[in-house]
C-alpha cells in the first residue's frame, strides 16, 4: 500500500519527462513561467534568423550555436518541471490505482457480502480481518487490531485500534495486521483520507507559495528592465560607433542581442525553480521524511508557530497514577489497598495505573475478585464515580469502596454522615494546581487519601522543544484541560504558549463519531466527561480535524507544520 | 598618489565636512521626527497657532486619518495644481509685477519642463534664470515648490513609517497635515537661518533691477541681481538644486566665498542624511537607520575617494598636476569634487563646476552616484524611501536563501510588496534607458552634444540620469532646449518622481494592514554587517547590471582612451 518511494531517476519517470518537456513547449503552458518564456521568444527569433541565413548560405556557426543552446535552455528548464510534476503524478496514479483494487466486506445484518471500496457510504459496518486493507476512514465499533498505518504516517510500527475511546479512528488504505475488526464508515465516497491525499499531491504543482509567487515576481521585473537594457543597446551602441566614425563596428545581429538578454536575465533561477525542488525532496528522504512536493518543502522554511495538541503528543496520553496523598490518620498501604480494589475492574490505563502502582510501591498483589463477593460499581455520567461493593465473606466484613471526583465522592461520604477533611481539600487542590488530576477514594463514610492522576509528559520533549525554539519556531499546546493544569504541563513540557480550545459544537462538527456518543464509556472521573465534551485535537490521521487545520493555515497564506504522526503514535505501538 | 596631491587642508576640508554632517544628523533626525510626529521642537512651539490658522483656513482636519489611495490621490492632485500654477505664472510673467528687467512670456516647452521640473525636486534647468525669468516667477513659483515638493518628500516618508510601525491599520497620516508641518517647523525655519547667513556672505537678496556697470577697459557690464539668498538656501536644504543664476552654485553671487561653499555642501547632505536617523526613530529602529546610513556613507565616501584619485592623477596628456578648466578657482579641487559628490549622490543637482571638465572618471561617477537610484542619502524623503525600496528587495533576496518568508521590521515582504519595490527601483532605470535610446535614434538628441566621442554619450546619459532621477544636475556640455529634452525630460522627470512615489505609498498602505510578526531566530537582523553587506550587494547589483553596458561606453571608455592618449 505505501506508495515507493519513487526516485527521481526512474527510467519510465525520465522518458515520461522527457515526452512533457517537449508537450510544454504549447505557448499556454510557457506562458506560465516568464523566464523561459521570453528565453523560447528569443530562441524562436534567433531560430529564424539561422533559417534565413542558411537559406542564403551565410549560417555563421555562431548563429547556429546559439540557436541550439538557447533551445537546449527552454527544454531543459521545461525537462526539469516535468520531471518534478511527474515524481507528483506518479504517487497519486499509484494511490488511485491501489484503492480501487480494495475489497470490502459489507456486513449485512449478520452476512457479509464483497463489493468494491469505492462503493461504500457512510453508515456501512464492514468487517476487517488479519491481512485485509481498511476499505475506508472510519470508526472501529467492535474488537481490537493491530494496525499498520505507515503508508499514512510513516511510522513502521504497527498501532493498535480498538473500539471506543481515543483509538477507535481508523483510516482507508491502511492494513489489518493482526485479529478481526468492525468498522463503520464515516465518511462518504471521495471524501476520505486517500482521496484528499491524491488531490493534494495531484495540486502540489498548482498550489504556489507565498515566497515563489514573490519571486517570480522578481524574476519577471528583472527580466523586463533587462529587456529595456538589451533593446536600448543597439542605440548606444550605433551613437557610439558614429562618434567614433566606425560605423558597423559593434555587432548586435540579433543572436548577440539574445544571447547577452539571456545571459542576463535569471534564466538559471527562472528554469529550474522546479529542480531545486526535486533535491529538496530528494534531501528529505535521506533523512527519512517524504515529502508530497517541493513546494512543500519550501513552505516548511516558513514555519513559525507549531501547534501540537497534548495528549499522546506532548505527554504520554495517559494519565498515571503517580502518588498516593493518604488523608490524616490513614496509612498509605490502606489507602493504596481500597484504590487497587475499586479499580480492579476499571480496564482504562488509568485503572490499571492505579493497580499497578499498589503493586510497585506496596506489593500489594491484585486479587481475583469473583462476582458472588464483589460487585463493581461502573461509572456513570450521573455519579461520575466508580466502584465496588464487597460483600462479607470469608470472615471479612462488607466494605463499599468509591473513587471519583472530588465533589461526588464528597457527597457520596456527607450522604452518610461522613466528613471531609480539610487536609484531602489541600491536596486536591495541590495535585490540580500541579497539573495532576486528583481522585479522592473512600470506604463508606470515611475519606482514605487522593490519588494523584498524572500527565506523563515524555521524555526528552523539552529539549526538543528548545531546538525548536532555537530553529525559531514557537510551539503552542492546544488542550482541552482546565487553565491550572494546562499550565503546568505548558511549564514542564516547556511548550512557548498554550491554548485552551474547544466549544461543545466544534467538538460535534468535528469527531462525527462522537456526536451523539452520549455518556462515555470510560470512567474514572470527571476528567472523562469534559474530554468526551471539549477535547478537540487529539486527532489521529483521518480525522477532519487535520485538515480543518490545514485550510485554516492556508486562508492566512501561512503553512502550519502537522506535528510528526509518527511521534504522536508512538504510544501505541 | 592621492596623498601626494591633497595637502593638509584638503583632508582637513573632508573631515570636518564628513565629522560636522554624521554629529549634526542625529539632532536633526531628532527634529524631523518629531514635527512627522505631530509636534514642533520646543522653540518653535509659538508657531503652533500659525499652523492651527493654516488648517482653519483651507479647512484641512489634520487629525483625518487617510488610506495609501486618498494620500496619493491627494498628493497628485497637490502637484497638478502645483504644476498648473507654475506653467501659468511663467506664461504671463510679463504682466506680472516684480519683474523688473520685462521678461516676455518663457517658450512653453520650457515652462512645461520648468514646472515639472520643480514640483519633482528635480530642478532640472532648460532655462537660465539671470536671462529669463522675473523676480515674482522665482521667488513666488520655484521658490515656493523648492519648499513644497521637499516637504513633499517629508510626507511619503512619514507615511511609510507609519506603515511599518501600524498594524493592522488603513490609515497613513494626513498628507495636509505632514506638509504643512514639515514646511513650516523644518524647512522654513532652516532656510531662514541659512539665507541670513547667506546674506551676511554676500549674496543678493534684493528686488533693484540689474546694475549696470562699467568695467576698468571701458565694456558695459549687466551685473543680475535679485531675491537669490532666501531661494538658495531652500535650493540647498530642499534637495533641489534649481540655481537662482544659470550656472548656479559656480555663480559669484550664489556662492561667493569658502565658507559659503562649505555651508552649501552641508546643507545638501544634511537633511537627506538626517531623514535616515528620523526614520529610525519613526519606526523606532534606530540601530537599524545607523546602519543604513553607514551603507550610504560607505558609497558616498567610495565615491568621493574614486573621484578624487581620478581628478588629482596627473594628467597623462597635459602633464599638469590638476586639471582646472571648469572648476572654481575660489575653491579649488577638493571642495569641487566633494560638491560635485554630494550634489549627486543627494538628488540635489546644484553644482559649483562644471562636471564634464571633470576626469572622465570623476564624472562617470558622478553619473553612477545618480543611476543608483538617488538613494545613498538621496533627496529629501525621496532617497529615504527609494532605499527602503531597495532594503524590501534586499530582505526578500536574503529570506529566499534560508528559504523563509522575509519580514522587514516586523511585517511579512509578501508577493505585492515585492511586486511594488521592485517598480519603485526599476521604473527610473528604465526611463534613462528609453530616454537615452530616444536621443540617440533622433536627429535632435545627438545634435544636442557638445563634444564627440564617449564623452557625448556620457553627456546624453548624465542627462537623461540626471532627470529620471530626479537630481537635476547638468553636466555642462548639452544643449538641453530641443523638443526631445524639454518634453522628454518632462516625462521622465513626472516618471522618475510618482513611478517611485506611488509605490512606496501603496507599500506602505499595504505595510500598515499587516499583523506584526515578533522577530524569531529567522528573522534576518536588520541591524547588523551581514544585513549592511547584503544591503549594498543589492545596491550594486541592480545598478550595475543595468547600467554597466552603458557606462562602458561612455565614460569607462573615456577613460581608457585617455590613458591611450586621446581625449575629447
Amino acid at each position: 500500500m505505501k506508495p515507493a518511494v519513487v526516485s527521481s531517476w526512474n527510467p519510465a519517470l525520465l522518458q515520461r519527462a522527457a515526452l512533457d518537456a517537449g508537450r510544454k513547449l504549447d505557448p499556454r503552458a510557457l506562458s506560465r513561467n516568464p523566464v523561459i518564456f521570453v528565453t523560447a521568444l528569443g530562441a524562436l527569433a534567433v531560430t529564424a534568423v539561422a533559417v534565413r541565413d542558411l537559406a542564403g548560405g551565410c549560417l555563421t556557426g555562431f548563429t547556429f550555436q546559439i540557436t541550439l543552446w538557447l533551445w537546449f535552455t527552454v527544454l531543459f528548464a521545461n525537462f526539469a518541471e516535468a520531471l518534478a510534476e511527474g515524481r507528483g503524478k506518479a504517487q497519486a496514479d499509484f494511490l488511485r490505482r491501489s484503492r480501487s483494487h480494495i475489497q470490502a466486506r459489507r456486513l449485512r445484518g449478520a452476512a457479509e457480502e464483497c463489493m468494491a471500496a469505492t462503493d461504500l457510504r457512510k453508515g456501512d459496518v464492514v468487517v476487517c480481518e488479519a491481512g485485509d486493507v481498511i476499505p475506508a476512514d472510519g470508526e472501529v465499533t467492535e474488537g481490537i487490531a493491530s494496525v499498520d498505518e505507515s503508508a499514512i504516517t510513516g511510522e513502521s510500527a504497527p498501532v493498535i485500534r480498538e473500539s471506543g475511546g481515543d483509538r477507535s479512528a481508523v483510516t482507508g488504505g491502511t492494513r489489518v495486521l493482526s485479529d478481526r475488526i468492525l468498522v463503520r464508515v464515516s465518511v462518504e465516497p471521495g471524501g476520505g483520507f486517500l482521496d484528499r491525499m491524491i488531490g493534494m499531491v495531484e495540486g502540489a504543482s498548482r498550489q504556489r507559495t507565498p515566497n515563489e509567487i514573490a519571486l517570480g515576481i522578481l524574476l519577471t521585473s528583472l527580466t523586463l528592465v533587462f529587456g529595456a537594457v538589451v533593446v536600448t543597446l543597439p542605440a548606444f551602441a550605433l551613437f557610439s560607433e558614429t562618434l567614433a566614425g566606425q560605423p558597423g563596428a559593434v555587432d548586435t545581429s540579433l543572436p548577440v542581442l539574445v544571447s547577452l538578454f539571456v545571459c542576463l536575465i535569471p534564466t538559471t533561477i527562472g528554469g529550474l525553480l522546479s529542480a531545486i525542488g526535486i533535491s529538496g525532496i530528494d534531501r528529505l528522504i535521506r533523512r527519512n521524511v517524504i515529502a508530497t512536493s517541493g513546494r512543500a518543502v519550501e513552505a516548511a522554511g516558513d514555519i513559525d508557530v507549531l501547534l501540537l495538541d497534548k495528549t499522546g503528543t506532548i505527554t504520554l496520553g495517559n494519565r498515571e497514577a503517580a502518588e498516593f496523598v493518604p488523608a490524616p490518620g490513614v496509612a498509605v498501604e490502606r489507602l493504596a489497598e481500597a484504590a487497587q480494589l475499586a479499580s480492579l475492574a476499571d480496564e482504562t490505563p488509568e485503572g490499571r495505573s492505579i493497580a499497578v502502582l499498589a503493586k510497585e510501591r506496596f506489593n500489594l498483589r491484585q486479587r481475583d475478585l469473583a462476582a458472588p463477593h464483589a460487585q463493581f460499581v461502573p461509572f456513570t455520567a450521573q455519579t461520575r464515580m466508580s466502584g465496588v461493593d464487597l460483600a462479607a465473606h470469608d470472615g471479612q466484613r462488607a466494605r463499599r469502596i468509591r473513587k471519583g471526583a472530588t465533589g461526588s465522592v464528597r457527597d457520596w461520604v456527607q450522604r452518610q454522615g461522613g466528613a471531609f477533611p480539610a487536609a484531602v481539600a489541600e491536596a486536591v487542590d495541590r495535585i490540580s494546581r500541579a497539573g495532576g488530576t486528583p481522585l479522592v477514594v473512600a470506604e463508606e463514610r470515611e475519606v482514605l487519601g487522593v490519588v494523584n492522576l498524572k500527565d506523563v509528559v515524555k521524555g526528552g520533549i523539552k529539549e526538543r522543544f528548545a531546538e525548536l525554539r532555537g530553529m525559531g519556531i514557537r510551539t503552542v499546546m492546544i488542550t482541552g484541560d482546565n487553565p491550572l493544569t494546562a499550565a503546568a504541563i505548558a511549564a514542564e513540557a516547556g511548550v512557548d504558549d498554550f491554548h485552551r480550545s474547544g466549544h461543545a459544537g466544534d467538538e460535534a462538527r468535528a469527531h462525527p463519531r462522537r456526536a451523539g456518543a452520549g455518556a462515555p464509556r470510560r470512567h474514572d472521573g470527571r476528567r472523562h466527561q469534559r474530554r468526551a465534551r471539549a477535547r478537540p485535537s487529539r486527532c489521529r490521521c483521518g480525522d477532519e480535524h487535520r485538515y480543518a487545520g490545514r485550510s485554516r493555515g492556508r486562508q492566512h497564506g501561512r503553512p502550519r507544520q502537522q506535528s510528526d504522526e509518527a511521534h504522536r503514535d508512538r504510544r501505541d505501538r | 598618489m592621492v596623498a601626494g596631491v591633497m595637502n593638509v587642508a584638503d583632508f582637513a576640508y573632508l573631515v570636518l565636512f564628513l565629522s560636522l554632517l554624521v554629529v549634526a544628523s542625529g539632532p536633526l533626525g531628532f527634529w524631523i521626527a518629531g514635527v512627522l510626529r505631530g509636534g514642533p521642537p520646543v522653540f518653535l512651539r509659538w508657531l503652533v497657532p500659525v499652523e492651527c490658522a493654516i488648517y482653519r483656513l483651507a479647512g484641512i482636519a489634520p487629525a483625518t486619518e487617510m488610506g495609501w489611495r486618498v494620500y496619493a490621490g491627494t498628493l497628485l492632485v497637490f502637484h497638478l495644481l502645483g504644476f498648473i500654477a507654475l506653467v501659468a505664472m511663467q506664461l504671463v510673467q510679463g504682466h506680472l509685477p516684480l519683474n523688473p528687467q520685462h521678461f516676455g512670456a518663457v517658450p512653453l516647452g520650457v515652462a512645461v519642463n520648468t514646472a515639472v521640473s520643480f514640483v519633482t525636486n528635480t530642478n532640472w534647468q532648460a532655462y537660465s534664470g539671470e536671462a529669463s525669468l522675473g523676480y515674482l516667477t522665482q521667488m513666488g513659483g520655484l521658490g515656493v515648490q523648492n519648499f513644497l515638493s521637499a516637504a513633499v518628500g517629508f510626507a511619503v516618508m512619514a507615511a511609510l513609517a507609519r506603515g511599518l510601525v501600524r498594524k493592522s491599520a488603513a490609515g497613513l497620516g494626513n498628507f495636509w497635515a505632514d506638509l504643512v508641518r514639515s514646511t513650516l517647523y523644518v524647512l522654513l525655519p532652516l532656510s531662514l537661518v541659512l539665507a541670513v547667513v547667506l546674506v551676511a556672505q554676500g549674496v543678493p537678496m534684493s528686488f533693484a533691477p540689474y546694475a549696470t556697470a562699467t568695467t576698468l577697459a571701458g565694456a558695459e557690464q549687466v551685473i543680475p541681481l535679485g531675491p537669490a539668498a532666501s531661494q538658495i538656501a531652500i535650493k540647498q536644504l530642499g534637495t533641489n538644486g534649481g540655481g537662482f543664476y544659470g550656472v548656479n552654485s559656480a555663480h559669484p553671487f550664489e556662492n561667493p566665498t569658502p565658507f559659503s561653499n562649505f555651508l552649501q555642501t552641508f546643507a545638501i547632505l544634511a537633511l537627506p542624511g538626517a531623514c535616515v536617523l528620523a526614520f529610525g526613530r519613526l519606526v523606532g529602529a534606530r540601530r537599524h537607520a545607523w546602519v543604513v546610513y553607514g551603507v550610504m556613507l560607505v558609497f558616498f565616501v567610495a565615491a568621493l575617494g574614486l573621484s578624487l584619485w581620478a581628478e588629482l592623477t596627473p594628467h597623462p596628456q597635459l602633464g599638469a598636476a590638476v586639471v582646472m578648466e571648469g572648476k572654481e578657482v575660489r575653491f579649488g579641487v577638493v571642495p569641487s569634487v566633494l560638491w560635485a559628490n554630494a550634489t549627486t549622490v543627494a538628488s540635489n543637482g546644484s553644482v559649483n563646476a562644471m562636471h564634464s571638465s571633470f576626469a572622465p572618471l570623476a564624472g562617470g561617477v558622478a553619473l553612477f552616484n545618480m543611476l543608483l537610484g538617488e538613494i545613498i542619502f538621496g533627496g529629501i524623503g525621496s532617497g529615504l524611501y527609494g532605499m527602503v525600496a531597495m532594503i524590501v528587495l534586499a530582505v526578500f533576496l536574503a529570506g529566499l536563501m534560508v528559504g523563509r518568508t522575509p519580514e522587514y521590521l516586523g511585517k511579512k515582504i509578501e508577493a505585492f510588496e515585492v511586486k511594488m519595490a521592485a517598480v519603485a527601483v526599476l521604473v527610473p532605470c528604465v526611463a534613462v534607458l528609453f530616454g537615452c535610446a530616444a536621443s540617440f535614434l533622433t536627429e535632435g538628441g545627438r545634435a544636442a552634444v557638445g563634444n564627440g566621442g564617449p564623452h557625448a554619450l556620457t553627456e546624453v546619459l548624465y542627462a537623461w540620469g540626471s532627470m529620471a532621477n530626479n537630481n537635476g544636475s547638468a553636466f555642462g556640455s548639452l544643449t538641453a532646449t530641443g523638443d526631445l529634452y524639454t518634453w522628454g525630460g518632462a516625462c521622465a522627470m513626472l516618471v522618475g518622481r510618482f513611478g517611485v512615489i506611488l509605490p512606496v505609498l501603496a507599500l506602505a498602505g499595504s505595510l500598515a494592514a499587516k499583523k506584526a510578526v515578533p522577530p524569531s531566530s529567522g528573522t534576518l537582523p536588520t541591524d547588523g554587517a551581514l544585513f549592511a553587506a547584503l544591503l549594498g550587494g543589492t545596491i550594486l547589483i541592480v545598478a550595475a547590471l543595468t547600467h554597466f553596458p552603458s557606462l562602458a561606453l561612455g565614460p569607462v571608455l573615456e577613460h581608457l582612451l585617455l590613458g591611450a592618449g586621446r581625449t575629447f
